[in-house]
């Protein structure tokens, strides 16, 4: 039993980072429109620039996560609007979608090349220090590390606080009229453009945040966008696409189950987790688990 | 250009494929043709290249997006190399991974084209994270890691196609021109039509009575089977298969090698190959940077000529021919995702995105 | 004027009174918004009925509603007696119901003779037959006799998207005929056309219907061309059906004036 409440808690940990990709993704979707396939290297990138600073600019810690942040908001929010998205868009749907694969595979690359292809250690915010009532860490009793407490607050938190944002103050109405429908938001008179590109930033910053909480847990790699923009995408669509609230669910689920099947059922097959969800949620209830049902659309 | 000189050309183009790589020396003839390790890179090219058909023919013609070919390829590729391995004929190893292919294709895309069309993405996403699980896990089966040794190329009419490099090459055009005509049979019968009007405008295409969930289904098995067609000749052309040929990325590359060839476009998938196998053979000194420079590549196609390479060729061409003539390239993918293509007689289906 | 023979056209018998769709209390809401709410009507065999109503009164929802591209909330549709509510419009297609759409709908990277091929091509022989048989699912012959029939002669191997508008409706219409349907929903067939192609339209249409004795239910706005082409007309305001009958007396009718005036 104390096992399984270790494993909900560090499910609920990774989970609420998941929670923020996720959350990025299904804004960009809404209302811009973009099914960004580089939203998994998005989360690996961040971590990276904070390496960088430290590695090259002799940035402490702090510093270096807080430059990644904000270049992350330039790069990947602002940069990516109006170098990839904005052009691309007028061509349809299916070269932005292909500029979002040649992204990845870009920065996937250009990571591996200019950086590292090894995994590289990552700083953690949070003292290394076991909570629960064992002695040390793998040893028997209950194991709960201050970083995952640390990092399930700061996630939580960030998701919180992006929920007050949307739900309660004027500029997040507009973005959330905005995703609803851009056509009917523009009419009422909302600056659907700024809202459009206030997502990109917003995406960028989730983004970082997601980057830097995980890499301390699963190293940074140039390749870890894969396996995270897999669970962005499954997270979304198994909470439900018309609702950030349903990412969010999507997020702490696939944290929880990931855990408990690497350790119940066979680590091995961890990574089809999201797999395995997203059939059952396709078979079982299209719309996602807080979503709307449909109009059929052909 | 007119029929009579295209088909004279492609014959002639064809005949330069077969015999190019030849050693005509024996002849007396100052060519001594390709030696083994350019012929392997253009038997590449070809396998590559009848991935890539099977993409063009989800992503160009059903206007569908696949994530998911380099899985078909794997699944092909060890289906067929563990049928041959234990005697079964190398004709009944082929077919078996083409058919496989398409019947995992049908299990797929039924669930997710049930949703709707984006989902078939994100479905092949994660199958191909799977499928690489399973080829890197399985020892017993593939031999995980340890890659499986010595796939052997076929004896066809009593000759064995392990050497010279040519044999094999020769095997694989012909096998590729055989593909090559059964998918220009397909786009051009009333099949192909519907793929183009399923593309362009699925809410006419059904209402026209044209059954658009089993024609796309359709698309996306045929293109996952020539997927698997392709991963039956890889083997035995690299002679070892290896868990990291059927990555996920590799999946992603072949979207980008169907694109950046001219998706929609029947050559399409051989130009896009050729950029991305034989260009960075021949670019040796810019190897390590190639698949970034490949990716920037495709961003600026997408960004200024989304129809590829031949699109942008032909329309060179015409425009140099006829000053006047409209410049429209088949559209790329269908209706776009905000503003879809309703009639507005159904803009009630706002709010709906699909 | 010779049609193809749909796969399975719908019988029309008797013991539906020669009623060749019946609308039986079709609600539709989105959400909180009611567009159409509780609408009944019968079309009967060889007549051309117009839906009129103002814009937003749920003309075309009623349209996807009866067409399966929307599922109703409630209320059911017959075609020939025969309940269809649910199926999917291809599968309504294939029963012998053809339709237009308000804004264009033709394939724009195929050629006009393609574009009616296409229309045909599912209502004859055997999938595997459309794969292995020929190019052209043998309806050629079919296909030019409807361009002419259309007058499109001189633009047959013409790409549909490089046709002018009202030729391009022209087309869209065409396509709808193509498998010869009894049934016909045409969404605005004269909006943005000009006079004199107006003309041509109108009396194209009247022409199938004499011959083929198709029916066809019309939404319009054009007052003009509505009156003079239906026999008979239903009037929609927001979602509703508040009048029915004859041109001359919807014409006068004060409740449909005021539901025009009044928005």
């Amino acid at each position: 039993m104390t096992d399984f409440v270790q494993l909900v808690i560090a499910g609920l940990a990774t989970g609420a980072i998941y929670a923020l990709a996720a959350v990025g993704f299904t804004l960009l979707w809404q209302t811009s429109q973009t099914i960004n396939f580089a939203q998994g290297e998005f989360v690996m990138l961040p971590a990276f620039f904070a390496l960088a600073g430290m590695k090259f600019l002799g940035l402490p810690f702090p510093v270096a996560a807080l430059a990644a942040i904000l270049l992350s908001m330039l790069t990947l929010g602002v940069l990516f609007k109006t170098v990839i998205v904005d052009p691309l868009h007028k061509q349809g749907t299916l070269p932005l979608v292909i500029s979002t694969i040649g992204l990845a595979i870009l920065l996937r690359e250009g990571v591996k090349e200019f950086y590292s292809a090894e995994a590289q250690r990552f700083p953690s915010f949070f003292p290394d220090i076991n909570l629960g009532t064992a002695a040390n860490r793998g040893g028997s009793g209950f194991n709960v590390s201050a970083d995952q407490i640390g990092v399930l607050i700061v996630a939580t938190a960030t998701i919180l606080l992006l929920a007050w944002f949307l739900s309660s103050t004027k500029t997040g109405r507009q973005m959330q009229a905005t995703a609803q429908n851009p056509t009917v938001a523009r009419i009422l008179g909302v600056n659907v453009e700024r809202m459009v590109m206030y997502t990109f930033l917003i995406n960028g910053a989730l983004a970082a945040m997601a980057s830097l909480l995980i890499s301390p847990i699963y190293l940074a790699k140039f390749s870890s966008g894969e396996t995270l923009g897999l669970v962005a995408f499954v997270a979304a669509i198994v909470g439900g696409f018309n609702q950030v609230r349903g990412a969010i669910a999507g997020g702490f689920l696939i944290g929880i189950a990931d855990n408990l099947v690497a350790a119940y059922v066979s680590s091995t097959y961890r990574q089809a987790v999201p797999l395995a969800f997203l059939v059952l949620i396709i078979l079982v209830r299209p719309q996602g688990l807080l979503g709307r049902a449909e109009e059929r659309a052909v | 250009m007119n029929r009579k000189l295209s088909f004279s050309l492609g014959a002639l183009a064809i005949f330069i494929m077969l015999l190019g790589p030849m050693d005509f020396t024996p002849f007396g003839l100052p060519w001594s043709g390709l030696k083994t390790y350019p012929t392997y890179a253009l038997t590449l090219w070809l396998v590559t290249a009848i991935a890539a058909m099977g993409v063009n023919l989800i992503v160009g013609y059903a206007g569908l997006e696949t994530l998911a070919q380099a899985a078909f390829l794997g699944i092909g590729a060890y289906t067929s190399a563990l049928m041959h391995r234990n005697g079964v004929p190398f004709a009944v190893c082929f077919l078996t991974a083409g058919a496989v292919c398409f019947l995992v294709g049908i299990v797929l895309g039924f669930p997710a084209l049930r949703v709707q069309k984006h989902y078939l993405a994100f479905v092949t996403l994660a199958f191909s994270v799977f499928v690489w699980l399973v080829i890197r896990n399985e020892e017993w089966l593939t031999g995980g890691t340890e890659s499986l040794k010595n796939v052997r190329r076929p004896v066809i009419f009593g000759i064995s196609l392990q050497r010279p490099e040519i044999y094999y090459y020769w095997f694989v055009a012909g096998v590729t021109l055989l593909l090559a005509f059964l998918m220009w049979w397909l786009i051009r019968s009333p099949w192909g039509r519907a793929f183009t009007a399923l593309r362009e405008n699925p809410i006419r295409a059904e209402s026209l009575g044209i059954d658009v969930r089993g024609y796309t289904l359709t698309a996306f098995a045929i293109g996952s089977a020539y997927g698997g067609f392709a991963g039956s000749l890889l083997g035995p052309l690299i002679g070892i298969l290896d868990p990291n040929s059927f990555v996920l990325s590799k999946s992603l590359e072949y979207m980008l090698i169907v694109v950046a060839g001219g998706s929609g476009y029947f050559l399409g998938p051989f130009v896009g190959a050729a950029v991305a196998v034989l260009l960075p053979e021949w670019l040796r000194f810019a190897q390590d940077y190639y698949l970034i420079i490949f990716a920037l590549l495709v961003i600026l196609l997408m960004a200024f000529f989304p129809t590829g390479i031949v699109g942008l060729f032909e329309r060179l061409t015409t425009r140099a021919r006829r000053p006047h003539a409209d410049d429209k390239g088949p559209t790329l993918g269908g209706p776009s995702l905000g503003t879809p293509s309703t009639p507005a007689g159904s803009t009630t289906v706002a709010g709906a995105k699909t | 004027m010779s049609t193809a023979t749909a796969a399975q056209p719908v019988a029309m018998t008797s013991q539906t009174d020669g009623k060749v769709l019946e609308v039986r209390d079709i609600s539709k809401s989105f959400g909180g918004v009611h567009a159409v709410r509780g609408v009944t009507f019968d079309v009967r065999e060889g007549e051309i009925l117009g839906l009129i109503g103002p814009n937003g009164s749920g003309k075309s929802t009623l349209f996807n509603c009866i067409l399966g591209q929307l599922t109703p909330t409630s209320g059911e549709v017959l075609v020939s007696g025969r309940s269809v509510t649910g199926l999917r419009p291809s599968e309504l297609n294939r029963l012998g119901i053809g339709r237009t759409f308000q804004l264009l709908q033709v394939f724009p990277q195929l050629t006009v003779r393609e574009n009616l091929i296409l229309a045909g091509q599912e209502h004859e022989g055997s999938r595997l037959k459309r794969l292995f048989g020929p190019r052209d699912a043998g309806l050629t012959a079919n296909a030019n006799r409807m361009i002419d029939f259309f007058r499109l002669g001189h633009l047959s191997d013409e790409k549909a998207g490089g046709l002018s508008y009202g030729q391009q409706k022209l087309l869209d219409c065409a396509m709808a005929f193509m498998a010869g349907p009894r049934l016909v929903l045409l969404d605005e067939p004269a909006g943005g056309v000009n006079l004199t192609m107006l003309g041509n339209l109108k009396e194209r249409l009247q022409a199938i219907n004499k011959a083929t004795g198709a029916t066809f239910v019309v939404i319009e706005h054009n007052m003009e061309f509505v009156m003079s082409l239906c026999t008979r007309i239903i009037v929609l305001a927001e979602g509703k059906i508040i009048a029915e009958g004859p041109p001359d007396t919807i014409r006068k009718n004060p409740e449909v004036i005021e539901a025009y005036l009044g928005h």
